[in-house]
């Protein structure tokens, strides 16, 4: 690890400033991904900008069909939370599947958006539940949020305050965990916000979470399991490595999504 | 006759490894040390063209920078392999030079070219990224399958080939053959694997100018093998000026048997700069310069009768040693691998040729089974294809081919002679604990839930304790295979024992403590069991093979019965009765037909307070042995996996697995048990998650825990363990060895059962889900 300055601001505001003035400033959220990155050298930053104790950015409410999580919630947090389990249990469960206990008790939900990494978890709920990123000057909309591999709509500096969740009627997210790592190979969120509205989204399989908007197409008129095995599904940009080639992730996207849509519950 | 032998005392040393207290090499720190760091090849294959040191010398904090240059002119020689393997052209395998850095080229991504030392790990690292190497990047030969034919690696060995070895009688086997009724043939790989000890390797060497001393505290199996390697042939220092201490060993599964050049370095610049050097590596290191296991590709075919009775086997090996021979890398393919060919089986003709092939990868050499697995894989594998050929049950035609118990002792036609064995027990007990019988119904109950289950059985043997030495040695190996055994009574009466054997997790502070404790007739609480320091226990050759009871155990039980001997002259002068009628019992001695006894602890104190003694004996109480084995042991066992395939995921869950072993005498159950467990789980790593996997140019693709699958407990069932006992006929303990048996037997039980359970000849090794679900495609 090389040497940095550590700063840990009190205000959002000073957190931004504070990142802003850096000559290459870094948030420290849970720090699941950037401490092992800043130990194996693969990142030198001149300053590490610690959310820790902004206690703003933590905690989840529930008010008027929304479920809004802080940036800085932990994964442990958000898998605990009464109102999460009450409003939308898949995503307290999703939250409950990332890592290990470690993981979940310093990971944050906002660290994960922001990082977009292709095999986390919460980005495929981000997906298809239509979440709203609120950052520190604006509101994103999920769609438009993950670009690509560790990319994200996010400006230099720009820091995510809370994530606001619609509430659907019923929602389930499915998994197939590398077999080394234990991340998402492929990750299927589904919700249903009823009226033939269902949504789907895909972590794990491409460069970034995406929606399956064929298989959304096909479910809009029943919402049959079987449609997952048929929805036209390109794999073409799908990762591919020593667990999973782009074809056999293609496949594992289908199943994890027709057992998602097979374990829909109100 | 020793109380303490059956008994599942709980592990004694446990209690400070749980607690914290263990006290591993890296625990270990010495004033005014310093850390070291490597530079390590980024490239398979490069010539070095030159080494700036310039910057790295002027990092701050940097005391010191060694290239491999500085090593050759300090006189300090290559790395040798400690068995030597001919060709069956009569030619000496061909050795590629190993210096402990790099000099002239790299051969593997990961290979060490230079050592920085620092006052802090971070200026060592430092001192690392500031080194200027100018590499000439060569092609490399880093696949197994086209390294014969690709790029010559090293000057002078051709084809890359170290060795063109064979055993058995080839044209028995061509006979065999041409009057075969059906042929079974099979060809597969035996899957790299990466050891991944929990305590990776670690060293932390001291210089005293005083004495011209090296102390080298590290990570050995075999620190008197260390020292002996260290003096003899690298020349680091003489043997008597040179102390290894291996202190806890957190697992070593055989990748810390070898002399490494992490340490050798280390040891040298703690002399060349007059201060202790500590490393430790780190995980990424582990991954890519601890020495690899298996990693073969073999075709194997396998001639029957029409009565299902083996006629002839013929194996064709190409076995992986790396990029260079470890030291002992050229014996795990041969030796420990052809010599196991016929299994269980009266398989009268057998015939195998290997080629030990140099690659750009790390090098290969023993682990956990260490060419036993190989040959357990083979044989298993092509036995059930062949039932499954032939329509015949696959344990009703094990059973057809047994050697039977009254064959023993039984000469392999692969040169080993088994003394002793029940192959037919272990499989009837191993089938009705798994419940053989139930599981057409529970293959039924799967398929309705969507599910293909599979059952597979192995039926393995092993070699343990290589013996005797004479054979080994004339069979190449550079050492004799005997073993230490110190037990010196002290005046109150309490014992410590001195094995050459080393415990890396093996319990043997238990066990041996159980022997000697047994023997004595006293609480194993009055035995202290010492082991790893070349300082304090005269010789040993190390704990690996499986051999440490059996050998170092023999070799106490020997000296214990010394003791007593000597015991029975004291305290028979004592007495006033002659040794020949003083009988010793449960911790006492009696005189004959009297009512006169003493204790051994009187005994003891006896002995070194001779204030009444025997004419002519030497006071004290405190023998030693080198027990030399007349053979091998032969463990084994029958084991039986079940598993349930996910179709469309190609997950496949390991549901069962029975294992049934005999390893001879037990002396503690638990620990048995717990190293079968540990075995097994390792063989099911193998079958279902391990690669330890290269792309085409040399790099190491399964570089860390992310993508290297080692198993967890939930990839795992409750195992059903149990045991069966035909004791060895030649060690006083009837013990055979036990620390390998899973990993050899569960790797081929358990793709026995995925191709079960699929309905396909073969699968590779790890079973992923992609290639299970391929398999399923037929694509």
């Amino acid at each position: 690890m090389q040497d940095f300055a550590y700063h840990r601001p009190r205000s959002i505001a000073d957190a931004v400033s504070l990142r802003r003035s850096a000559a290459d400033g870094s948030y420290l959220a849970g720090g699941m991904t950037l401490i092992p990155t800043l130990k194996q050298r693969l990142a030198a930053p001149s300053d590490l900008v610690d959310l820790g104790a902004l206690g703003e950015l933590a905690g989840v409410r529930l008010e008027s069909g929304m479920m809004t999580i802080g940036a800085m919630t932990r994964h442990a947090v958000v898998a605990a939370s009464q109102d999460a389990r009450r409003a939308i249990p898949a995503l307290a469960a999703l939250a409950g599947q990332i890592g290990d206990a470690q993981v979940r008790n310093r990971g944050t939900i906002g660290g994960s958006v922001a990082n977009s990494d292709p095999a986390a978890d919460y980005p495929a709920a981000v997906i298809a539940l239509g979440a709203t990123i609120r950052t520190d000057r604006r509101e994103i909309a999920a769609d438009g949020y993950f670009r690509g591999l560790f990319e994200t709509a996010l400006e230099p500096g720009e820091l995510i305050r809370e994530i606001a969740f619609p509430v659907p009627a019923r929602a389930a997210y499915r998994k197939f965990r590398h077999p080394a790592s234990r991340y998402a190979v492929a990750g299927v969120f589904v919700a249903d916000f009823g009226g033939s509205r269902v949504r789907v989204g895909v972590t794990g399989a491409g460069p970034c979470a995406f929606r399956w908007s064929a298989l959304e197409h096909a479910l809009s008129s029943a919402l049959d399991p079987a449609a997952a095995n048929g929805a036209p599904l390109d794999h073409g940009r799908f990762n591919s490595d020593l667990a999973a080639s782009a074809e056999f992730r293609a496949q594992l996207v289908r199943v994890m999504a027709k057992r998602a849509l097979e374990s829909l519950s109100g | 006759m020793n109380a303490m032998i059956g008994q599942p005392v709980r592990r004694r040393e446990d209690v400070r490894f749980i607690t914290g207290r263990g006290r591993y090499t890296d625990d270990i720190s010495l004033a005014g040390q310093g850390y070291a760091a490597f530079a390590r090849s980024p490239y398979a294959r490069a010539r070095i063209v030159s080494i700036d040191t310039t910057g790295a010398k002027t990092t701050p904090g940097v005391v010191g920078v060694f290239t491999g240059a500085d090593l050759t002119a300090a006189g300090i020689g290559a790395l040798p392999c400690g068995w030597l393997v001919k060709s069956t052209d009569g030619s000496d395998m061909k050795v590629a030079p190993r210096p402990p850095l790099a000099a002239t080229q790299v051969n593997f991504v990961g290979e060490p070219y230079a050592i920085v030392v620092g006052e802090t790990l971070a200026a060592a690292r430092a001192g690392v990224d500031a080194l200027e190497a100018d590499f000439e990047e060569l092609e490399a030969s880093a696949n197994l399958a086209s390294a014969m034919e690709g790029v010559q690696i090293h000057d002078g060995i051709e084809r890359n080939l170290s060795f063109h070895w064979a055993l058995g009688d080839a044209a028995a086997v061509d006979a065999a053959f041409a009057r075969a009724k059906h042929l079974t043939t099979l060809t597969f790989a035996n899957n790299r694997l990466i050891p991944n000890a929990i305590e990776p390797r670690a060293c932390v060497a001291a210089y005293d100018a005083a004495s011209d001393e090296i102390t080298l505290y590290t990570t050995s199996q075999n620190p008197h093998l260390e020292r002996l390697i260290l003096a003899a042939f690298v020349g680091l220092a003489p043997e008597h000026k040179l102390r290894v201490v291996s202190p806890d060993v957190g697992g070593g599964f055989g990748s810390k048997i070898f002399v490494y050049p992490e340490e050798t370095a280390a040891a040298w610049a703690a002399r060349a700069l007059n201060r202790p050097v500590k490393w430790t590596a780190e995980r990424s290191e582990s991954f890519l310069s601890d020495a690899h296991g298996r990693d073969h590709l073999t075709t194997a075919e396998l001639a029957l009768d029409d009565a299902g009775t083996f006629l002839g086997l013929r194996v064709r090996t190409r076995a992986n040693l790396g990029a260079y021979l470890s030291t002992f890398g050229s014996s795990v393919p041969t030796y420990l691998y052809g010599t196991l060919l016929a299994g269980q089986y009266c398989t009268p003709a057998i015939h195998v040729e290997v080629d030990g092939v140099y690659t750009n990868t790390a090098p290969v050499d023993a682990y956990r089974g260490a060419g036993r697995p190989e040959a357990t894989y083979v044989i298993e594998r092509i036995v059930e294809t062949a039932a499954r050929e032939l329509g015949v049950d696959p344990a009703e035609l094990r059973r057809r081919n047994f050697i039977q118990p009254d064959q023993f002792p039984y000469e392999t036609p692969v040169a080993l002679v088994y003394d002793t064995g029940d192959y037919q027990q272990s499989l009837e007990r191993a089938q009705k604990l798994a419940d053989v019988a139930g599981f057409p119904a529970r293959r039924a109950a799967a398929a309705a839930k969507g599910l293909r289950r599979g059952l597979g059985y192995s039926c393995y043997i092993e070699a343990c304790g290589l013996a005797p030495s004479q054979l080994a040695i004339s069979l190449g190996a550079g050492v004799g295979l005997y073993e230490s055994g110190e037990i010196r009574v002290n005046p109150t009466g309490s014992v410590t024992v001195f094995t050459g054997s080393h415990s890396h997790g093996q319990g043997h502070e238990t066990t041996f403590a159980q022997v000697v404790a047994g023997k004595f007739g006293i609480p194993i609480e009055q035995v202290e069991v010492v082991h790893g320091d070349t300082g304090r226990v005269e010789f040993g050759l190390g704990t690996y093979g499986s051999r440490s009871l059996a050998v170092g155990g023999s070799a106490l039980v020997k000296s214990a019965d010394k003791i007593i001997e000597k015991g029975r002259r004291i305290s028979g002068h004592l007495m006033e009765t002659a040794p020949d009628q003083v009988d010793f019992e449960d911790g006492v001695y009696k005189a004959r037909g009297t009512n006169r006894r003493m204790t051994f602890g009187e005994v003891a104190l006896a002995a070194y307070v001779p204030a009444n003694f025997p004419e002519g004996l030497e006071p004290g109480l405190s023998e030693k042995t080198f027990y030399d084995p007349k053979n091998f042991t032969y463990p084994a066992g029958a084991h039986i996996a079940e598993v349930e395939v996910d179709p469309e995921t190609g997950v496949v869950k390991v549901v069962a697995f029975t294992a049934v072993d005999d390893f001879g005498t037990v002396i503690n159950p638990m620990i048995v048990e717990g190293q079968v467990h540990g075995g097994v789980a390792q063989g099911i790593g193998q079958a279902l998650l391990e690669l330890g996997a290269y792309d085409e140019s040399g790099q190491l693709v399964t570089g860390s825990f992310m993508d290297y699958a080692m198993p967890r407990a939930d990839d795992l069932p409750s195992f059903s363990v149990d045991t069966t006992v035909t004791p060895c006929t030649h060690n006083p303990l009837g013990a055979k060895g036990c620390g390998e048996a899973g990993a050899i037997g569960a790797p081929a039980a358990v793709m026995n059962a995925v191709t079960d359970a699929l309905g396909v000849k073969d699968v590779a090794m790890p079973a992923s889900p992609e290639r299970v679900w391929r398999a399923l495609r037929g694509a």
